[in-house]
């Protein structure tokens, strides 16, 4: 049970951590277009000249 | 507001160039503005200035025909608005009677009570006549008296409260919109986060049997659980904070204020047990209930966003730009303008595809346009040269060219977007009602949440904070404030769609108490044109071969009657030639080398030798066709019924509504429409004065009336009848008096409307009623002590969902019947 002290605080660090990369990747804009992204990768824009 | 310092054109060098006041002794603030030095009194001044020069609009200072206000006593509004007060945009905002009236989005609203915050805060500025504003489109119309108010200080008394308004401009509007769901995302994100985490910490607290958590770890699980609900609290809580603080200010109670309160004590509840080491904690609640209540505001943005759907269309409908031909007819090559700069008698082009940028006449081609976004109408209506284009259609066939009869801002689309957001705007009185009650609620429900932890303080100490909390939370005014708005805008909105146009709010409102539906007969019940409603046959005539005979008679001529003999004829196989046209009497021809006369009785009989004539039914107009060997035809022609009228006048009649029919026309006519469509009471031959008269009388009698007219001829008796519907837009549309407009001039958009009323209504009072029963259950159950905080945020963020969603069904109006 000991390491509970140790691991709790380590989550409490992890989910602050989390929320950081989260404002990050809201800041730079990843979340405001949820779909095109996924329509994006199908296409083969990077084999031109077959 | 004081009296500004007058403008002399004569440089004073010891004014304030920007305000016009003494310069101060030692004052050394400068700014360049047209390539001089002026000196400013304050580094307020100077600021305005200096941006007003970097934004490049330095024309402000030759336009103006005043100083500004001071700098000084509104530092708290950014300088460009300040630029909203200038003369130009002071002729953009004029409105009929001297006054301004302007329509402004504003950021920031958080609930229908905020509404109510900033219209009551409005009202108190001197000057200001009208102040509306319409919680599903988040704009605000404001009416202000120009000598005693300006627009800045409207603007500066929102930014307040805590309110960022900006004229209206649908780009800054849309990124306005953009941004509040981003930021709410992230409160959403960062809630449920913190909730979940928590929620881990708390388990062991629940499960454990007692004493077997050790004291220490105990402690360590709440210390975890109040660095997690730090960010909740701090960051995703944040509009209930700043709503509750913007409200008091006020001296105004809104539901953010129970619900700050709420979140508030029961957070420092639980970090007073955390730090002493005894008492309970509730840092689930607390997150929970945060995140809970962001679902719900995230629910009710969604539904405001779609609940103005319709209106958004209609204001993309109308294209910036148009192709305009100068040098037409010489030549045909098209520069590309604003639609703003169209004047009347251009000359444009419209290709497939393009929306007509302003009213305007087929000048050359034919085509087909669709009208969908202007009536509702799905199906693509022909148009040929010299017919009349409504801007805002859809040019769906052929490259065409039209001439301007309107500029962009008085077309037909515009004029409907205007109305369609002024409509908006105003509130019925049911949502009046709805947020005074709001606000009663929310001051009831403080004392009770006092009262009642007094009452458990003294009765059982340790509860007191929990219960305290759990009523504070667990009330929903919502349906009250949310619901009632929200359900009239989305059946408004469905209703747009349907091709009704509601102009005045109370429209759905009373027209679902409507005891008595008064229609106009002409161009209401009837198509206002003739049409063929009989053919008498003599001399072993043939009905087909009389019709054409008629038609090719009549070809060109552009006498409603003889569009009615053109329209039954259909495709024309014979031709006349050596055509006279004798006035009053009829026209004369020959066809394959008969003489034919095509007119009244008398005119006929001059050929074909005299004839008995049988008397003519009232109402309906005879025309006789006669060759060389005698009569042949007799075409009765009468004022056409709406296909729709039958079934319009039996519904209404089966929701036990009196259907009456008030007519110009001899009481004759209106006995036979009123036979033929099955309506009891019809009144002929009465003037204005009279129908004005007997709508009054039966109102006198308690009857709630709605009126059904052309919207012009009528002004008088619509504007008396309780609710009333004027047939048909097109150029009409602004000058017609009615409550509400059928756009598609198709009578039973009216069953529609009546029955979009009645859809309104009963969900209106469906979330009254559950809004009275669970609010009656669930502050009882919480002040006894039965509920804990969690249980109400669940119990009272549910409750909000579900009375928003229940308005949102009423989007389905537009799919049903």
């Amino acid at each position: 049970m000991d390491a509970l002290y140790l691991l709790v605080p380590v989550s409490v660090a992890l989910v602050f951590a989390a929320i950081w990369v989260f404002f990050k990747m809201s800041d730079s804009g990843q979340f405001d277009d949820m779909e095109g992204p996924a329509l994006r990768v199908l296409q083969d824009d990077d084999t031109e000249g077959k | 507001m004081n009296a500004l310092p007058k403008l002399d054109a004569g440089a004073q060098q010891e004014d304030c160039f920007h305000c016009g006041l003494p310069l101060p002794a030692n004052s050394d603030w400068q700014v360049e503005i047209d390539g001089m030095d002026r000196p400013m009194c304050c580094p307020g001044c100077a600021a305005v200035a200096q941006a007003i020069v970097e934004h490049g609009i330095t024309d402000y200072y030759r336009n103006r025909s005043g100083y500004a206000v001071t700098a000084g006593d509104g530092a708290l509004l950014p300088p460009q608005l300040r630029l909203y007060d200038s003369e130009e945009s002071a002729r953009k905002y004029r409105a009929a009677d001297g006054m301004l009236e302007a329509t402004l989005s504003v950021d920031g609203l958080r609930c229908a009570a905020c509404v109510w915050l900033i219209e009551r805060r409005l009202r108190q500025l001197a000057g200001l006549i009208a102040a509306d504003m319409n919680i599903a489109t988040g704009r605000l119309l404001v009416r202000w008296d120009p000598a005693q108010c300006r627009l800045s200080a409207i603007l500066g008394a929102m930014r307040e409260i805590g309110y960022a308004g900006y004229p209206f401009d649908p780009a800054r509007h849309e990124a306005q919109l953009r941004r509040a769901g981003k930021i709410l995302g992230r409160q959403l994100f960062i809630a449920g986060l913190s909730m979940m985490q928590v929620m881990m910490y708390a388990v062991p607290a629940y499960l454990a049997a007692d004493g077997t958590l050790e004291t220490d770890m105990a402690a360590l699980m709440q210390w975890a659980s109040l660095v997690l609900t730090l960010p909740a609290v701090c960051y995703s809580a944040q509009p209930f904070f700043r709503g509750a603080w913007a409200a008091l200010r006020q001296r105004a109670l809104t539901m953010d204020v129970p619900v700050a309160l709420g979140i508030g004590a029961a957070f420092a509840a639980s970090v007073t047990a955390t730090v002493r080491g005894s008492g309970e904690v509730y840092f689930d609640s607390v997150t929970m209930f945060i995140f809970l209540l962001l679902c719900s505001r995230v629910l009710e943005l969604a539904a405001r966003r779609r609940a103005a759907g319709a209106l958004e269309r209609l204001q993309h409908g109308l294209p910036d730009a148009a192709q305009r031909l100068d040098a037409y007819p010489a030549s045909r090559s098209a520069t590309t303008v604003a639609a703003a700069d169209l004047m009347p008698g251009d000359v444009i082009l419209a290709r497939p595809g393009d929306a007509i940028a302003a009213d305007a006449v087929l000048l050359e081609g034919e085509t087909s346009l669709d009208l969908s976004l202007l009536t509702g109408e799905t199906a693509p209506q022909q148009r040929v040269a010299g017919d009349d284009v409504p801007g805002g259609a859809v040019n769906a066939g052929q490259p065409v060219l039209l001439r301007v009869v309107r500029n962009a801002a008085g077309s037909t689309l515009a004029t409907l977007v205007r109305m369609a957001e002024s409509a908006g705007l105003g509130k019925p009185a049911l949502a009046q009602w709805a947020d005074r009650v709001a606000a009663w609620f929310v001051a009831g429900l403080l004392l009770l949440a006092g009262a009642v932890f007094l009452f458990w303080q003294w009765h059982d100490a340790a509860r007191a904070w929990p219960i305290a909390i759990a009523v504070l939370v667990v009330s929903c005014p919502c349906a009250l404030s949310l619901a009632t708005p929200s359900a009239l805008a989305a059946a408004t909105d469905a209703l747009l769609r349907r091709g009704v146009l509601i102009v005045r709010p109370h429209v759905l409102e009373t027209l679902h108490r409507a005891t008595h539906v008064v229609f106009d007969k002409t161009g209401t019940l009837t198509m206002g044109r003739p049409v063929l409603r009989d053919v008498g046959l003599y001399n072993g005539a043939e009905r087909e071969r009389c019709l054409q005979l008629a038609a090719a008679l009549e070809t060109g001529s552009a006498h409603p009657l003889a569009q009615a003999l053109l329209a039954a004829a259909g495709p024309r196989s014979v031709n006349a030639d050596d055509l006279r046209h004798v006035a009053g009497e009829g026209i004369e021809g020959m066809v394959d080398g008969v003489r034919y006369r095509l007119g009244n009785a008398g005119f006929v009989a001059g050929i074909g030798g005299r004839f008995l004539q049988p008397a003519v039914a009232s109402g309906q107009s005879a025309v006789w066709l006669g060759g060389e060997n005698g009569v042949l035809a007799r075409f009765d022609l009468a004022d056409g019924i709406r296909d729709d009228a039958a079934r319009v006048v039996a519904r209404f009649t089966a929701a036990g509504k009196q259907v009456v029919l008030l007519s110009g026309d001899q009481q004759a006519v209106a006995d036979d429409v009123a036979r033929t469509l099955g309506i009891a009471v019809a009144l002929g031959g009465q003037l204005p004065d009279q129908k004005l008269a007997y709508v009054q009388s039966l109102q006198r009698d308690g009857a709630v009336v709605a009126m059904v007219g052309d919207g012009i001829n009528d002004a008088a008796v619509l504007r008396a009848a309780d609710v009333s519907f004027a047939m048909g837009g097109g150029a009409a549309l602004a000058q017609s008096s009615a409550d509400a407009v059928l756009l598609a001039g198709r009578l039973s958009a009216l069953a529609d409307a009546a029955e979009g009323a009645g859809a309104a209504m009963a969900v209106v009072r469906q979330n009254l009623a559950w809004a009275m029963v669970y609010n009656a259950v669930a502050i009882p159950a919480a002040a006894m002590g039965w509920l804990n905080p969690w249980m109400s945020g669940v119990g009272m963020s549910l409750s909000s969902m579900l009375v928003v969603a229940n308005a949102l069904r009423l989007r389905r109006i537009a799919k049903g019947s």
